[in-house]
């Protein structure tokens, strides 16, 4: 009575456990070997068959189709620089540098990663299309209402997730370390 | 109270079993994968136009908007498959994925070099049947061995200003992709 209460606790305890964890790593996305640049996080491997097992789960329960390593790099920003997870119904402004890549293009996605409807049907802004000052620097203000220069509409959603895709970029292949990349910063202004 | 312990660390070693099990089954499992959204819209290997993403409908998730972007989703049970992509004049990338969305060869249009993206692509066995030889004077045509018989190959043409989006989707509308004889 004693082994078979007892195994039916241990199984019991056994699947809550092993699904539970898995059920965890697969909707947060966790993966190995990432690269963290400020506050975005790209995974290079993914786009190769280095992938892990984690990152391999969760494109096939999302039905993404990551970016090739030979095609780009994908940076991904759930908050800002110093942690304030980004809000829709906030401001927050992009700006500073990019890594070397022939294009870029940042774009605006939910959670889920649709698309975000807005009145001016603007997801993102590519490197060529964006205002820059005299120095070549831009600044883009993410922001519900609508903002002068580069203004990326978040349509009020409260969670929002940036993706940073940098193509044709020796970044993720060559270089690992974070300084050689600086990654534009993410700073929050006013919450109305 | 020992054995009560004991019944426990065992679970969480079964456990551990159990998500590492679940983890690794989750490709083959998984209903609603990249393949499996294409499958009904996409004729086995011919290049298929994809819709641009909109905040309403989009193919997959984390699609990027910039891009134009089309897909073969092929089969070489009955043959190899031979890729043409002409280039459009931003940037255009091809990349192979297997079955399972692995992406296990890109290559963009600088690497490429030419004015068009020229590939054979086939199983490893028929990579081995094609003559001695045969790989030198087909130099021209770059050869890509797929790890799985079916699986995408995705074009995406970068459209630099939304006004751009109609060439980059002519440029990809030229691009073929059909079977051919392994010879």
């Amino acid at each position: 009575m004693r082994l078979l209460f007892g195994s039916c606790f241990a199984l019991l305890l056994a699947a809550a456990v092993g699904l539970g964890t898995t059920w965890l790593t697969i909707s947060r996305g966790v993966a190995f070997g990432a690269m963290t640049v400020g506050a975005w996080r790209a995974w290079p491997r993914t786009g190769s068959v280095d992938i892990d097992p984690y990152a391999r789960a969760t494109i096939a329960r999302t039905g993404e189709l990551p970016l090739g390593t030979g095609d780009g790099v994908a940076f991904y920003a759930r908050t800002d620089d110093t942690g304030n997870v980004l809000d829709g119904r906030c401001t927050f402004t992009i700006s500073g540098t990019t890594p070397t890549a022939r294009y870029w293009t940042v774009t605006l996605y939910d959670r889920s990663g649709r698309l975000v409807a807005n009145t001016l049907d603007r997801h993102g802004f590519t490197s060529t299309e964006i205002v820059r000052d005299v120095d070549g620097r831009f600044t883009i203000s993410v922001a519900p209402r609508a903002r002068p220069g580069n203004w990326l509409p978040t349509g009020g959603i409260e969670r929002y997730v940036l993706v940073w895709r940098l193509y044709d970029t020796p970044v993720g292949i060559t270089s690992r370390t974070t300084k050689q990349d600086p990654m534009p910063a993410i700073v929050r202004k006013a919450c109305s | 109270m020992i054995r009560a312990l004991l019944w426990i660390l065992g679970a969480i070693l079964l456990g551990g079993i159990v998500h590492l099990a679940t983890v690794l089954a989750m490709p083959q499992a998984a209903t609603q994968d990249a393949y499996a959204r294409l499958a009904p819209l996409t004729p086995v290997n011919s290049m298929v136009p994809l819709a641009t993403p909109t905040a309403e409908t989009s193919v997959m998730p984390f699609m990027d908007p910039a891009f134009a972007a089309a897909v073969c989703r092929y089969d070489l049970s009955s043959g190899i498959v031979k890729l043409n992509a002409p280039l459009s004049q931003a940037y255009t990338s091809v990349t192979f994925y297997t079955r399972n969305s692995v992406a296990y060869y890109a290559i963009d249009d600088r690497a490429a070099g030419r004015r068009a993206i020229e590939l054979d692509l086939m199983t490893p066995a028929q990579h081995a049947e094609v003559p001695e030889g045969e790989d030198v004077t087909a130099a021209d045509r770059l050869i890509i061995e797929s790890p799985t018989r079916t699986g995408l190959i995705v074009l995406r043409a970068l459209a630099p200003e939304p006004g751009l989006m109609p060439m980059a989707r002519q440029a990809l509308a030229n691009a073929q992709c059909r079977i051919g004889p392994v010879q």
